[in-house]
């Protein structure tokens, strides 16, 4: 009657399968992988024949670059473009990953907190060096807002600090969460569907949930763009905090 | 990266065709450039809020600054309890100058004035 339950459960999506598990390959590394490997291939293949009048593949690659320099240049300014290379990648990394995950039976890797917790991580351990590098003990200007009285600076100090050391488990937390609850939620909402047709009369009601689970996959295609742009443009506005520490 | 590549490689194109100096064309082309670009915004506070693309990831934003703030706290009170055996106070402090640190991320992505407006320099517009 019903599908296995593994079939119909929403976390199994998840599960991380070695591929290779001599060396720890999972799909999760393999998707990765592939990730980086479409991301150069395109890139390759739109600029080998790099034309005045561009084609549809260097036209999406030419248009990546503007709209992501465009963004450090508003949120970092023109100096922030030395870090053009790291946002870029970052961006490009989460959007095919978050794109890929949205191919049938794909398997989302921002779905899981570690690697959206490293990514964060690269962004905060470079403004972290970047600033004491560029500015020195300056650096720690950060932490203290000019203008606060004396008496209330400890305080303030210390919720500066809290604020920061906060940033990357919001910056990670944001992209996985979005991922996984969207992800769990098209499949349920898919579960439903069959669950429903195997129940024999309640079927009739079936097209309820999957016109839902047709509304919930555009919707996630939206969230997969805009997670990503997100996290590029908070990655910019962090490393603005590295280059002018100054509020 | 790729962009500059192509730029360049067109440059070089048109360079063999008419000839004349590279780097000059280049500059050139980089002043045309820039003279083109819109004038960025003029504060940081209106750069964050202008640059945020919809209300739904504002809205994202915001929620998740605001539990990061709280978890910081709170976890950084209990390893202050867990090292120093100061059970409950420790958790207990921290975890209202979380509450206290995740109101300010909101504000702070919500592009207010908050850390600029301050008692003293009212007068100061930025």
């Amino acid at each position: 009657m019903a599908a296995p339950t593994s079939k119909l459960d929403p976390i199994h999506q998840f599960e991380l399968l070695p591929i290779i598990p001599q060396i720890g390959l999972t799909q999760s590394s393999l998707y990765m992988l592939a990730a980086v490997g479409l991301i150069s291939l395109a890139a390759w293949a739109a600029m080998r024949s790099s034309s005045l009048v561009p084609g549809r593949l260097q036209s999406v690659v030419e248009m990546s670059y503007e709209f992501i320099a465009n963004t450090v240049r508003q949120s970092a300014g023109d100096e922030g473009m030395r870090f053009f290379p790291l946002v870029f990648s970052l961006f490009t990394f989460v959007l095919v990953l978050n794109l890929l995950g949205m191919v049938p039976y794909g398997f989302t890797v921002t779905s899981h907190i570690i690697i959206t917790f490293a990514l964060a991580m690269i962004v905060m351990t470079t403004v972290v060096v970047y600033g004491f590098m560029r500015h020195g003990t300056h650096f720690l200007g950060l932490f203290v807002p000019s203008g606060v009285p004396g008496y209330i600076m400890p305080l303030v100090v210390l919720i500066e600090v809290i604020s920061f050391l906060s940033r990357p488990i919001s910056l990670s937390v944001r992209l996985f969460a979005n991922m996984l609850a969207g992800h769990i939620a098209l499949k349920i909402f898919a579960g439903f569907v069959a669950s429903l047709l195997a129940a024999g009369f309640v079927g009739i009601l079936s097209p309820l949930p999957l016109a839902l689970a047709v509304a919930l996959t555009a919707l996630e295609f939206l969230v997969a763009f805009l997670q990503a742009y997100v996290f590029t443009i908070l990655t910019c506005i962090y490393l603005n905090d590295a280059i002018h520490p100054g509020h | 990266m790729n962009g500059n590549d192509s730029r360049r490689d067109r440059q070089e194109a048109s360079g063999a065709a008419t000839g004349g100096d590279l780097s000059g064309r280049l500059q050139r082309l980089g002043a045309k450039l820039e003279a083109r670009r819109p004038a960025p915004p003029p504060s940081p506070a209106q750069r964050a809020s202008s640059s945020d693309p919809s209300g739904l990831a504002r809205a994202f934003r915001a929620s998740s600054e605001f539990i990061a703030g709280v978890i910081v706290g709170g976890g950084l009170g209990w390893a202050f309890d867990k090292g120093l055996g100061t059970s409950p106070w420790g958790l207990i402090v921290f975890l209202l100058l979380g509450f206290a640190a995740g109101v300010y991320n909101v504000l702070r992505s919500a592009g207010l004035p908050a850390p600029t407006a301050r008692v003293g320099d009212v007068a100061k517009p930025d």
